[in-house]
């Protein structure tokens, strides 16, 4: 099942699919109304309106901007930004590093805080610490986030003063993590987004977890390692997470779209300068160029994701990893 | 909160427990039913929701004013929570209480619309891909991917940005447009599954053409996964809505949505919590009834637990 | 009263409840059961479903799921002179898969998916006789090879999925006996498998028993394992014990009309071809076991007596014979009534 042909095949599949997003979100901003003018929404002058758009040739048609762009895609020029006046490559590689810190942050917390409780609530079910734990994830899974980081800003940035209300670090002393002390100040900074973030994740994937642990626990393989008289814990520990963790594998693709969701919001609110906000910021002036190339790192990122979710898996579980058929055949019963 | 109003709340108050305590009463005799009511957690997600819906439908007679309308400027903004002013004033001094209860018209409405469609469209995807098989099959699911592949937020920014505010039916369609991918691949698996069971050969033997096969037979024996997808839906929508609503681009004020509520009062959120408090836990409130409804559902439809 | 030093394993008295949801009563499932295992014998425990056999097997090692489930006080598994049911867990643990192993009915949902089939033999090896893991490897090479696998140098190194329903059950023999048990629990070991592959796993069974020297208990509703393969055989109906007898004895002269029922149930390729006969009625639900002999209602020589006063287990008069039925000490009364 798996091998370099399928490898082979999900990667063309997936660079088509990249493609495509890329095509359709192209067209879709050029069908919306509103020129962008050359990026200066303000101007009014019809003239200069009409120099820029030569300019930047926007007064082409449609299919030939088109095969412009992804000729220059080709080439890896990613195109020139309007609203920020420079290369779009700069602008988004900027970016890079603070989607990573949250996105990496977030995750972690997601992770670590989401899979310890699934399987804590999964040994203790229907237990007291079972449903008080089973209805405080349910209703911070429920929260919309935007309104969770307005709290946590609230109790802990406003009233109790221990982190800051926005921005990725100190301005003044710390425009680039040069030191010790910037790195823990942009630390200091990360808390709250990434705490945001990854609670609402961890919620889900306890929820996720603890279904998964309780599915394993009454399959039969279990019982049978309880009959070899394997010690409760290693039954726990070593036969029922390693089935259950393959379910986790699967989930683990799906949360980088969610993490590209959340981070638009979040990173409006904190200030946090990410690329989902540079996204919506390049929608909100029509730049063009810079929406289609955040557009087509966002799917890249996700189809990234799913992929190598999909490759975790097969390396995990030996029931795809390794071939039935043939051996079968050769041993007979 | 005038005399009538309360008396309107007690009665939807009422009226919901009894909804679902008449509910369970008839249904505690088939087992499915019995199953779905397990929980405690499902009996109070549904009652929440009945009680929300039938506030969001009499609304004129639950909120005591109007819900766009101004106070006074001067005298009454951010006011804290009272008996005239169940959830306060916001920061233009109307009434949160009436905008909250005017607010569940259109965000329950987006959130229920929304969903039917996305639904609607999943499963009529996925029936047809995990039945017809073979190029139906692959097309289709080549452009599931593509669905689920695009950032969906970003999607819906751009369609709703650059149309600069979309009226209430165009953003229920965007959002049902893009969010129907996840449930057709569900319903496909489900199908995929069904179809080689023996009814279905029955039914095909007896000389039933496709289409009833699929609506009659197959479908109703999917109809797990297809409902825990609608109920978890409306809540996705929902909080899809409030975000866009948040950022400024969904439903524009001065219409209430949830949404906007909060974005609105965000920058008193220090000095007057509540304005964005109430339209929050609201929010939260029905996602996780919604939530406790379809683990319902899904306890319910189990096969594993059918005939234990 | 003191078990004889020859008895390997008793049960007596032993009750299995579960609590059944929205207040449909107890199920019990295995009622009042008792019987003696002797070393190096075969014991078969023979029964429709639902009549308790699978629960009882289960209960003797605590692998009965523990809400709903519940032992009553008052059951009571000897083993070696212990009480089973009341060892504390550690000591319970290095009962498991080490003196006492068991094997199930669907080898393929019984053996973990991701871990190798050498893996989970070794594992037995490993915790009970404290094996380094090279020296616990080449013991499941040595089961493999015991169990009658081929190639089991490759085999150790497989999964379960890549191997065929007959290989997978050997595995698991393999698994359970690699710490050399005294008892073997084969709860319906061949009913999942192919007929052919049946006989070849109960052939292999036999073959284990006398190399090994152990006790075997199988449990089965297929009369014609029992015939082939075990030494004595008891009759579960409705959570208890209804007869006992060494196979033969049971099959010459069948005492309990349930047993009777049973057998002629079984077609014969050499009488005349008539229609089935089949037991009138249905098993009733463990929630509500028929006052008096639980068989009356199905039974073709019932009377008053049968339906009022439960009958005890009473001595046949043959050797080791015993049957749980009136017509015992009113023998005339068998005359079929319906």
């Amino acid at each position: 099942m798996m091998g370099a042909a399928w490898l082979l095949r999900r990667l063309v599949a997936s660079i088509a699919i990249i493609f495509a997003v890329v095509t359709f979100v192209f067209l879709l901003i050029h069908v919306a109304p509103g020129k962008p003018c050359g990026g200066q929404i303000e101007t009014a002058d019809p003239v200069v309106c009409d120099q820029l758009n030569r300019q930047f040739g926007l007064d082409q048609s449609i299919p030939d901007q088109y095969w412009r762009y992804l000729a220059a895609l080709a080439h890896g020029n990613l195109g020139y930004s309007f609203s920020l006046r420079r290369p779009v490559a700069d602008a988004i590689v900027e970016t890079v590093p603070f989607t990573l810190q949250l996105a990496g942050a977030a995750l972690l917390l997601d992770f670590l805080l989401g899979l310890g409780l699934g399987i804590y609530q999964a040994g203790r079910v229907n237990r007291l610490p079972d449903v008080i734990i089973g209805n405080v994830t349910l209703f911070i899974y429920s929260l919309p986030t935007f309104w969770l980081a307005l709290l946590l800003l609230l109790i802990f940035g406003e009233k109790l003063r221990w982190f800051p209300v926005g921005g990725a670090s100190d301005p003044v002393l710390c425009p680039v993590v040069d030191s010790l002390y910037c790195a823990g100040d942009r630390l200091w900074h990360l808390v709250l987004p990434a705490a945001t973030l990854g609670l609402v994740g961890a919620a889900g994937t306890a929820r996720f977890q603890r279904a998964a642990m309780l599915d394993v626990a009454t399959q039969d393989y279990v019982r049978t390692a309880r009959a070899k008289g394997v010690p409760e814990r290693r039954v726990v520990l070593r036969h029922q997470l390693r089935n259950a963790l393959l379910s986790f594998i699967t989930r683990f693709g799906l949360a980088f779209p969610f993490l590209l969701t959340g981070a638009v919001l979040i990173e409006t609110i904190f200030a946090w300068p990410g690329m989902g906000r540079l996204a919506f910021e390049a929608i909100l002036t029509r730049d063009y160029s810079l929406v289609t190339a955040t557009a087509l790192v966002a799917s890249t990122v996700v189809v990234g994701g799913n992929l190598l979710a999909d490759i975790l898996l097969g390396l995990a579980d030996p029931r795809l990893r390794v071939r039935a058929a043939a051996d079968v055949e050769a041993l007979t019963a | 909160m005038t005399l009538g109003t309360w008396l309107a709340l007690c009665i939807a108050l009422v009226a919901a427990a009894e909804l679902v305590r008449a509910l369970r009463h008839r249904a505690i005799r088939q087992e499915r039913w019995r199953r779905f009511f397990r929980h405690r957690t499902t009996s109070w997600g549904l009652g929440i929701l009945a009680f929300l819906i039938i506030v969001a439908l009499a609304a004129p007679l639950i909120a005591p004013f109007d819900p766009n309308r101004q106070l006074d400027i001067v005298r009454l903004t951010n006011q804290a929570p009272s008996w005239t002013f169940l959830f306060g004033t916001d920061v233009l001094s109307r009434d949160v209480w009436s905008r909250t209860v005017y607010g569940a018209r259109v965000s329950l409405g987006i959130g229920a619309l929304g969903a039917l469609l996305a639904v609607s469209l999943g499963t009529l995807v996925g029936a047809l891909a995990g039945y017809y098989q073979r190029w139906v099959d692959a097309v289709l699911m080549r452009g599931v991917d593509v669905g689920l592949a695009l950032p969906r937020i970003f999607i819906l920014l751009m369609a709703v940005a650059l149309w600069d505010g979309l009226p209430f039916a165009a953003l229920v369609l965007a959002i049902g447009l893009t969010s129907w991918f996840g449930t057709s691949r569900l319903v496909r698996a489900e199908v995929l599954s069904l179809r080689q069971r023996d009814f279905v050969v029955a039914a095909r033997a007896l000389g039933a053409g496709s289409g009833r096969i699929i609506f009659r037979h197959v479908l109703p024996n999917a109809a797990a996964p297809i409902i825990v997808s609608a109920a978890l839906g409306v809540g996705n929508v929902l909080l899809l809505e409030a975000s866009l609503s948040f950022l400024g681009i969904g439903i524009k004020p001065p219409d209430p949505t949830w949404g906007n509520m909060i974005a609105d009062n965000a920058s008193s959120i220090y000095t007057a919590p509540w304005s964005t408090l109430f339209p929050g836990l609201a929010i939260s409130l029905v996602v996780m009834s919604l939530n406790a409804v379809a683990d319902g559902v899904r306890d319910a439809l189990d096969p594993r637990e059918e005939g234990a | 009263m003191t078990v004889p030093a020859s008895v390997l394993l008793r049960v007596s008295g032993l009750k299995t409840y579960f609590v059944t949801e929205q207040g449909k009563g107890t199920a019990r499932a295995v009622d009042d059961v008792s019987f003696d295992l002797y070393p190096g014998e075969t014991l078969g425990i023979v029964g429709e479903s639902g009549c308790g056999k699978t629960v009882t097997s289960l209960s003797i090692l605590r692998l009965v799921p523990e809400p709903p489930g519940h032992i009553l006080p008052g059951s009571l598994i000897e083993f070696e002179g212990r009480n089973l049911l009341a060892l504390p867990a550690p000591e319970l643990r290095a009962v498991r898969g080490n003196q006492i192993a068991m094997i199930f009915q669907e080898p393929m949902t019984s053996l973990n998916p991701v871990f190798t089939v050498g893996d989970q033999i070794a594992e037995a090896a490993i915790i009970h006789q404290h094996l380094s893991r090279s020296a616990a490897r080449a013991r499941a090479i040595e089961m493999l090879q015991l169990v009658g696998i081929p190639d089991p140098d490759e085999c150790v190194d497989h999964y379960p999925h890549q191997l065929s329903g007959g290989m997978r059950q050997r595995v698991m023999i393999a698994m359970a006996l690699v710490c050399h048990p005294k008892v073997l629990i084969a709860d319906e070991p061949t009913t999942a498998l192919d007929v052919t592959i049946q006989a070849q796993i109960l052939e292999l069974l036999d073959r284990l028993q006398s190399e090994l020297g152990m006790a075997v208990l199988l449990i089965t509703h297929d009369l014609g394992v029992v015939a082939g393969h075990a030494d004595r055989v008891v009759v579960m109906y409705a959570g208890r014990v209804v007869e006992t007898a060494p196979t033969d004895a049971l099959f010459e002269r069948p005492t309990h009309p349930y047993t009777e029922g049973l057998l002629a149930a079984v077609p014969r390729i050499d009488a005349p071809r008539t229609r089935l006969h089949a037991i009138p009625g249905q098993v009733p639900a463990a929630t509500a076991w028929p006052t008096g002999c639980r068989f009356h209602p199905r039974c073709p020589y019932a009377w008053e007596k049968c339906a009022a006063e439960e009958p005890p287990l009473l001595e046949t008069g043959t050797a080791g014979h015993t049957a749980r039925c009136w017509l015992v000490t009113e023998p005339e009364r068998r005359v079929a009534t319906r």
